[in-house]
């Protein structure tokens, strides 16, 4: 079974050459990134990336790959074709994750140890700005169009939203305990915000910043304690969100209209961060206890492979050729 | 430079709202009660014990406070137990209402019984079974673990590792009794035997002199060879006076739990994991020095009052502890799930860690463990054995 959907998949793949890229992962205990080429789906390489390397992206045309080198308190750049290092950006102290700008800069990154978030010109590597947030800011969002960063910070249990032209915080939305991650729709309409010890994702109305609604997860045999929400994506259609659910070993699929959950992935041990390909045709998972990735085929919604990857995988992002 | 800008208009815009903010008067008070000491000089006690952790709970509370119009302000009192009582009410005459108090059950009770209408106390150090039973009251709550929560998260462990059969010794302190009963009663939840039982008396005399080890190495073989066959030895040792040498002193060669060895703590400086790191790095930036369990309780105590006040918006006593005893509370503690309180006699449910020294080794509740309301319900008095009432609504 497993099997046919994999020829299936890979039959896809085979007809749309598009789909053709590099899945990067960023290893936090291994300090190391792998390269996952996106349509074998081996392991093409592994490169050193400095210490603790955690939140990833990569820039628009997909050349160049940023990775939080949290204990290195900086941004290192790599070339995505030839995984040298390119140069590094500052980032304040302990880097965790961060957000790039639709157009490409700058980058927002947040500050786990010292409550801020540094903005980062990605060009002239300079800091533009610091805006002071709540304790052990983590979680980054931009709405589709630019204006508006959204930090979570873990302690505090806020969103704050940060005017990016003003760097003033305008907005602040109370979450449950422990917000890791804010995830806009495409269309700008929503905001999504995981509390992974809340066991929550609240649907928060960017415009005014009230929650519109409350997502929670329940899983027969598995103790809600477990239930950990942390990643957050959606489908550009708005249609399919996916949610990491840490050490219950499962990914949340919920419906983007009623905001129900629909079903439960099993992937590998205490998922995290998830990242699309460019078609969204598949979402890949990082399982940091079980030094893994996961890949579910988003049509399909089946966990269709695994790959193993670095010490204790965090991040992940999938660039294409 | 950039940096130190931006943090002073940051300043100034929270004093601009503190004219119009409510204001949470605190107080950390602690009661160094005299102490040889310690055998190893690693756990030398810090000036700063507890406060330390009172103060970065009182700067992440106020980083909260900004946005929200709060201002937090905390004394750090250190007192004697002549002077405890005194100290409490001079506080409470200068209007503090929260108190976080690092003092043993008799002091605790002293000062309960002199609390002032909605005054809160947070209990930080007190582990007596009694003050979540029978001597419970309705103006403590106990963020410190109990004697029973630390017992069943090391017994958990040895059950699950199928090591049933534990050899108890116990020192000679009223303390280390009390203890020593709450590893009977884990054993006996648990299904634990206690095989062999000694106790070790205090005696006195040189404990870290230049020719201590060489009776210690003697000496400990000689005690501990007439315990009938064991897996483990449990050290009940809470006024830290034998424990600490068992390790290799032993007859047999036994693995050492309890008081030394493999202990049940509250906090360790070397947990990573759920966001522990960050956490660690924050308290080591503010203190230069690693994390204890004094100064994580102090922290929890005064995160359980912030967190509070941040989602009732309100710095009234009474309104926080009727929130933090509540559904809705819950607090996330670096401890892997949200720590929230038993209604029925004031204890924070919290997960124990077991720790060897180096690593935090193993976190209790253990799998399999269950409960039909929270598996952390399953470390510590559970509502029918409490004999609270001070807490019926």
């Amino acid at each position: 079974m497993k099997r046919l959907a994999l020829a299936t998949a890979l039959a896809a793949l085979m007809t749309s050459p598009a789909l053709a890229g590099k899945v990067f992962v960023s290893n936090e205990r291994g300090n190391t990134i792998t390269v996952v080429d996106s349509e074998t789906w081996e392991v093409i390489t592994e490169f050193p990336a400095g210490n603790r390397p955690r939140g990833i992206t990569a820039s628009p045309d997909g050349k160049h790959l940023y990775v939080c080198a949290s204990d290195d308190n900086l941004v290192r750049v790599f070339d995505t074709e030839t995984y040298e290092e390119l140069h590094t950006l500052p980032s304040g102290p302990d880097p965790e994750l961060f957000v790039l700008h639709p157009s490409g800069n700058p980058l927002y990154i947040a500050n786990e140890d010292d409550n801020l978030v540094t903005v980062t010109d990605v060009d002239t590597h300079t800091i533009l700005a610091e805006v002071p947030v709540g304790v052990e800011p983590e979680g980054m969002g931009i709405s589709p169009d630019g204006k508006y960063v959204v930090n979570t910070s873990e302690t505090t249990n806020m969103a704050h939203f940060i005017d990016t032209t003003s760097y003033e915080i305008v907005q602040n939305t109370l979450v449950d305990q422990r917000p890791r991650f804010a995830q806009y729709t495409a269309d700008g309409e929503h905001l999504f915000v995981s509390a992974e010890i809340g066991g929550t994702v609240s649907v928060i109305n960017p415009d005014g910043g009230a929650i519109e609604h409350k997502i929670s997860f329940e899983v027969p045999g598995i103790a809600p304690e477990l239930l950990q929400p942390v990643g957050v994506r959606v489908t550009s259609d708005g249609k399919k969100i996916f949610v990491a659910l840490g050490p219950s070993n499962r990914v949340a699929l919920v419906n983007g209209e009623t905001f129900e959950v629909e079903k439960y992935l099993l992937v590998g041990q205490r998922v995290w961060q998830l990242a699309f390909d460019a078609e969204e045709k598949f979402l890949y998972t990082t399982n940091g206890n079980s030094n893994d990735i996961s890949i579910i085929d988003v049509e399909a919604e089946t966990v269709v492979k695994s790959v193993q990857v670095g010490q204790q995988p965090w991040g992940v992002v999938v660039v294409s050729d | 430079m950039f940096r130190k800008f931006l943090l002073a208009v940051a300043s100034l815009v929270s004093l601009a709202q503190t004219a119009t903010a409510q204001e949470v008067n605190a107080a950390v008070l602690r009661v160094d009660y005299p102490a040889l000491l310690p055998v190893s000089r690693l756990d030398l006690r810090p000036e700063d014990l507890g406060f330390a952790g009172a103060q970065l709970a009182t700067e992440d509370n106020q980083t909260t406070g900004r946005f929200m119009g709060q201002t937090y302000v905390t004394q750090a009192v250190a007192a004697t137990p002549e002077t405890a009582l005194a100290e409490f009410e001079r506080l409470q005459g200068e209007g503090v209402r929260f108190f976080a108090v690092q003092a043993r059950a008799e002091d605790l009770l002293a000062m309960s019984q002199a609390a002032a209408e909605g005054t809160l106390i947070l209990n930080t150090l007190a582990p007596d079974t009694a003050l979540r039973s029978d001597g419970c009251r309705g103006n403590i709550l106990h963020v410190v673990p109990s004697r029973r929560m630390f017992a069943d998260g090391l017994a958990q462990f040895l059950i699950w590792k199928k090591w049933p059969r534990w050899a108890l010794i116990h020192g000679s302190h009223p303390e280390d009794i009390a203890l020593a009963d709450a590893y009977r009663a884990a054993a006996t939840k648990f299904g634990g035997r206690i095989v062999a039982e000694k106790e070790f008396t205090d005696t006195g005399g040189a404990r870290r002199t230049d020719s201590g080890h060489v009776q210690v190495q003697r000496q400990l073989p000689t005690f501990t060879q007439d315990l009938a066959d064991h897996d483990v030895i449990i050290a009940a040792d809470e006024t830290d006076v034998f424990a600490t040498y068992l390790p290799f002193h032993t007859w047999q060669p036994s693995p050492v739990t309890g008081s030394a060895g493999l202990r049940p703590v509250s906090w360790h400086p070397a947990l990573e994991a759920w966001g522990g790191t960050q956490f660690q790095h924050r308290f080591e930036e503010l203190t230069g020095r690693r994390m204890r369990s004094e100064d994580y309780n102090a922290w929890l105590a005064l995160r359980v009052i912030g967190e509070a006040v941040t989602r009732t918006q309100s710095a009234d006593p009474a309104t926080v502890r009727s929130y933090a005893l509540s559904e809705n509370f819950e607090l996330a503690a670096f401890k892997g799930q949200a720590l929230t309180f038993r209604n029925w006699n004031g204890q924070m449910r919290q997960p124990i860690l077991l720790a060897d020294g180096r690593i935090t080794l193993s976190v209790s509740p253990q799998e399999g463990f269950l409960h039909q309301r929270s598996l952390l319900d399953t470390l510590g008095l559970d509502q029918p054995e409490s004999a609270c009432t001070a807490f019926d609504q």
